[in-house]
Formats: structure tokens, C-alpha cells, sequence
């Protein structure tokens, strides 16, 4: 079972959460080449080992969180929110 | 080699079984090939097997990291169907299947395949309208399919949970009658000696860990057993593409995700078709031929390279299992395991050139590999001997992301763990 130390819930199971993929895609201008929509949309890193991801505690507060695992030992490295301007609303925010 | 057949069982038995010959050779990988397959599960070798028997290229190697048939070709539940409903993928699948009615008599090597039939099971009217708009689709390509109302399938499949407070009432079904499961190893194996005897070198305990090139051609291999050249190489290597494309200096549309499957200690005969569950959850049961209820659900739904699945999916896969089939609540489990998968992001496969000279690729195979191994093989075969896509494999191209041209049976989009 991974355990996902939730900045805003504390420490969970991760059937809590929803994955949400690699958190190094970030989606272009709307009027960028198609080449960098392709890239964005459908091509991925895939790692064997460190993979910074999103994952949604969808069953707790609902945050978006990017967390940095491990695909081969899924060792969890650092839990953070995603969006760091919500920071301040969290008590004593976890890494 | 020599053939297999009632009379050497009679001459082996008679003897004690002590002087069976090697099933094929173990030879030490040559300086060069025409053609180099990476992976050696059922891909890699029917690839080989068809280039020698197809396409008249005997001087072939299958590189192994582990031993063959140690990826997911040992690990999966053996489901094979054709019940398809997208065009390119309804007629992909049925060659396959049509290849492997014959197989067994091809390979001289029994692969157990087991046409018992399949059934998706209907939940709902809508689910059961679903169903029959399917049927109609596969026997608009040939397929045969049938329609199952609920008394059909109390009378087919007994053991379902017909009480008015089933927590998914049964409708009906849709029926693939030649649908079925094969012995996975055996595949292996058969594939492995049939190729062999014509030539191919199986080099197993041989990782491939970088390409060599040669003015931007790829023209052989780095193994942990030195360096292999080749005219072409081709990678089927299932759950690990990425790695290879890496290696390659190609980005691919594939994530790494983990399936289980499980086993039950053995039991009587209790189920003789092959169920499908899918839309409210997913699941999917057999009992092989040893007795075990042999089963599996979803993915575990994350990105993983580590062959071993986690809890959630046990208790989910277990807690549908009893809901369909409450009698499985007295059974214990044997055994599970996972194993590493390519999800593409329209949830099919890929057969291709890779924009790389020299350098071929079979990919993507998520959750339907094992079913389509004979077809995958054929058709790899065909583009690495000559160079264009059979006519089977062409819509499972590797720029379809590029052109919107998806193949998307489950309609998600480019959501990998949800194909
Ligand atoms: C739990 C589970 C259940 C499944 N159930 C079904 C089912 O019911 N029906 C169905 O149709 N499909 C099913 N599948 C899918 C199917 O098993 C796969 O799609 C199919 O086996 C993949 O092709 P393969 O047999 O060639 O893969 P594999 O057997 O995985 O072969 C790939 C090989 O490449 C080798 N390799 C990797 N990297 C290297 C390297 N660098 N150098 C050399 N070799 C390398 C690996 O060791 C491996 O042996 C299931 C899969 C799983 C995991
Ligand atoms: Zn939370």
C-alpha cells in the first residue's frame, strides 16, 4: 500500500487519492505549434525510478498535490501542493 | 529437431520419460543477424517464428534479459476473444484468433487452446442494448455472436448471483462462441522450439542496454553478452518500450502501469465459459484446466515498473468477484502476481517503423497482448521483412496520435490507466 502524507489531511492510503499523471507536462499556448500540443498531450517521459506525478485527494480535501516517486521501489520522496499560492492555508505543509 | 507426436510419446513413455532431447538449442549469440528481435515473450518469438516461416529469414536472434516467457507472457490470464468493435481492431483481432485455431498443428506443440467461449455479462437494459449493438458489429465482420437473454444465462452460467437483491442483476450477455484461453507457457515454448528448428537463435539472460549506431542508423545491439549487430532490429519488449525508445532517443505515447491477476486453489469444474465484467468496475474470470479460478481487474492505476501489485486491487477484484459469484467467497487464493504493462494513450497497439533507420517497433499492447500474439508476430514479421506495414497492421501506426486517427475502444481519450 502506498501511503500519501496528505500537506492538508496528513498521511493516507493512496485509495484516497486519484492519479494523475506526470506533473512535468504542462500544456502550451493555445496558438503554439501543433508539435508542442502532440508532445503535451500524448507523449510521456515514462521513468524507470524518480517520477514527479499529480495525484487529486479526491476522498479527503480534494487538493491537487504533486508527489515525487519512485516507479521502481514506489518510495515516496516528497509530497507538496500543487498550487503553491495555497500554501498559506495549510498548516505546517509537509515535504 | 524431432516432431511430436503419439508415437514418440509411446517410444518416451516406454523408456521412463529419462531421454527427451533439449525442446531447442541454447546457443552462444553470433557477431551479426539480418534481423534482431529484443524480448523474448510471445511477440518476440512468434515475430521470429514468422520471419523464418513467412518471410524466408532464417538468420534471426530473440535477446532475452531473463528467461523467455518470464515477462508477461507468464502472467497473464489468457483470455483470448475477438469481440472488437472499432474498424482496424475487429479485423486484427479475428486473424489472430484465426490463427490460433491452428496453431497448435502449426507450432507441433500443444498450446491448450480452449475455444470454450466468452461472455460479457449485461447489467442494465442499456448494458444489454450495448451488447447487441456489438454482436451486430463482429457478425458484420464474420464474427460469430449471440445474443444472451437472462434464462440463457441461468442456464449457461449457474453460479452468477440471480437473487432479486443482486448488487448487479443479471440481463443477459453477448457471447463470443470462439472465444476462449490458451496455455500461456505453452505458447511460449510452442513458438520458441517452432522457430528455433528453423534457424533462430533464442538467446535468453541477454539484456539489451543500447543501441549501435552508425550514421544515425541503428545497426545492432549492446548486450550484457557484448556487442550484436544487425540489418534491422525490432523491440517487443511489452511493458518496458519506454526504456528502449530511451535508449533510442524516441518519446513515446506509452505509460508503465502494473496489472495483477490471481488464482484460487484448485476446484471442480464450476465455470465453463470465459466472463467479462466491465463498465461498473472490471473483472474477469476462467478456471483453467487444472481446476484454479484464474482471474483479474483493473490496473493499479499509477505509473510502475515494480511487477508487484498493491492491496486496493486485490480487495476490489475480490469484493466483484464475490458480487457476481458469491459461491467464490468459500474459495481460497493460490497465488497473485503483476506484471508491467505499456498503456498507450488510445488504449491499442502499436506496429511500426520508428523514425529511427533500422529501427522497428511492437508496442502498446495494455491490457490485450496475449490474445493477439500470433497476429503480432505475423504482422511484425511482415514490416521488418519488408518494410511496409500488412494491411492489418497499418491503421496501429505510430504518428495515428499525430493525424487524430485513434483507435480508442473504450472512448477516455489520452488517459493511459483508463484504457
Ligand atoms: C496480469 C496480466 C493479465 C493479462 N491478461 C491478459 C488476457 O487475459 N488476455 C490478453 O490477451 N492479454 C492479457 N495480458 C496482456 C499480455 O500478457 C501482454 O500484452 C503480452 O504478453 C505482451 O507481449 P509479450 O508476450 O511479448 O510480453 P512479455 O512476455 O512481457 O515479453 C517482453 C520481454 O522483453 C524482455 N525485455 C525487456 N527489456 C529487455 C531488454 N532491455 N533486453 C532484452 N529483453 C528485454 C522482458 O524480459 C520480457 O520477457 C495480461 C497482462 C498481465 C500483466
Ligand atoms: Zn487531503
Amino acid at each position: 500500500m502506498l501511503r500519501i502524507k496528505c500537506p492538508f489531511c496528513g498521511e493516507r492510503d493512496h485509495s484516497e487519492f486519484s492519479y494523475g499523471g506526470d506533473a512535468n507536462i504542462t500544456y502550451p499556448d493555445l496558438a503554439a505549434p501543433m508539435e508542442a500540443w502532440i508532445e503535451a498531450v500524448y507523449r510521456r517521459a515514462n521513468p524507470k525510478g524518480p517520477h514527479r506525478e499529480r495525484w487529486q485527494h479526491i476522498d479527503g480535501c480534494r487538493l491537487w498535490l504533486i508527489v515525487e516517486r519512485d516507479t521502481l521501489t514506489h518510495e515516496i520522496a516528497s509530497v507538496t501542493l500543487a498550487k503553491a499560492a495555497l500554501a498559506p492555508l495549510v498548516d505546517g505543509q509537509s515535504s | 529437431m524431432p516432431r511430436y507426436s503419439a508415437l514418440s510419446l509411446i517410444n518416451h513413455a516406454i523408456t521412463g520419460n529419462r531421454d527427451w532431447p533439449r525442446a531447442w538449442p541454447n546457443p552462444d549469440p553470433k557477431p551479426s543477424y539480418d534481423v534482431i528481435v529484443v524480448g523474448g515473450g510471445g511477440h518476440g518469438l512468434a515475430t521470429a517464428y514468422y520471419l523464418a516461416r513467412e518471410f524466408g529469414i532464417r538468420n534471426v536472434a530473440v535477446l532475452e534479459k531473463g528467461y523467455i516467457g518470464s515477462g508477461n507472457a507468464g502472467r497473464n490470464t489468457t483470455i483470448v476473444r475477438s469481440n472488437y468493435m472499432l474498424p482496424g481492431a475487429t479485423e486484427f483481432y479475428d486473424f489472430s484468433l484465426q490463427l490460433w485455431n491452428s496453431l497448435s498443428h502449426e507450432l507441433n506443440y500443444n498450446v491448450m487452446f480452449s475455444p470454450r467461449g466468452q461472455i460479457l455479462l449485461a447489467h442494465s437494459p442499456d448494458a444489454l442494448d450495448g451488447a447487441a449493438r456489438r454482436g451486430n458489429i463482429m457478425r458484420r465482420h464474420g464474427i460469430a455472436a449471440r445474443l444472451l437473454n437472462r434464462q440463457d444465462m441461468q442456464d449457461l452460467v449457474p453460479h452468477l448471483d440471480y437473487r432479486p437483491t443482486a448488487r448487479f442483476p443479471i440481463w443477459g450477455g453477448l457471447m463470443q462462441p470462439t472465444a476462449g484461453t490458451a496455455r500461456h507457457d505453452a505458447v511460449v515454448w510452442g513458438y520458441a522450439r517452432a522457430a528455433a528448428a528453423l534457424g533462430v537463435d533464442i538467446i535468453q539472460n541477454c539484456e539489451v542496454t543500447g543501441f549501435l549506431r552508425e550514421g544515425g542508423r541503428i545497426v545492432g545491439v549492446e548486450t550484457g553478452r557484448g556487442q550484436i549487430r544487425a540489418g534491422k532490429t525490432g523491440i517487443a519488449v511489452a511493458g518496458h518500450t519506454s526504456r528502449l525508445g530511451e535508449m533510442a532517443g524516441l518519446s513515446l505515447p506509452i505509460e508503465s502501469h502494473l496489472l495483477q491477476a490471481f488464482v484460487s486453489e484448485p476446484i471442480k469444474p464450476l465455470l465453463d465459459y470465459v466472463i467479462g465484467f466491465g463498465g461498473h468496475g472490471h473483472f474477469y474470470i476462467s478456471q483453467s484446466d487444472k481446476g484454479g479460478m484464474v482471474f483479474g481487474g483493473d490496473l493499479d492505476m499509477y505509473n510502475s515498473y515494480a511487477q508487484r501489485g498493491n492491496l486496493p486491487v486485490v480487495r476490489d477484484v475480490a469484493a466483484l468477484g464475490v458480487s457476481l459469484m458469491p459461491c467464490l467467497g468459500r474459495v481460497r487464493l493460490l497465488r497473485h502476481w503483476a506484471g508491467v504493462m505499456d498503456m498507450t494513450m488510445d488504449g491499442s497497439h502499436i506496429i511500426d517503423r520508428t523514425p529511427v533507420d533500422g529501427l522497428y517497433l511492437n508496442a502498446g499492447w495494455c491490457y490485450g497482448g496475449f490474445k493477439a500474439t500470433p497476429a503480432s508476430g505475423w504482422c511484425f514479421a511482415h514490416l521488418l521483412a519488408r518494410d511496409e506495414p500488412d494491411k492489418l497492421a497499418a491503421p496501429f501506426s505510430l504518428d495515428r496520435f499525430r493525424r487524430g486517427a485513434m483507435i480508442d475502444e473504450a472512448g477516455v481519450g489520452p488517459i493511459p490507466k483508463l484504457h
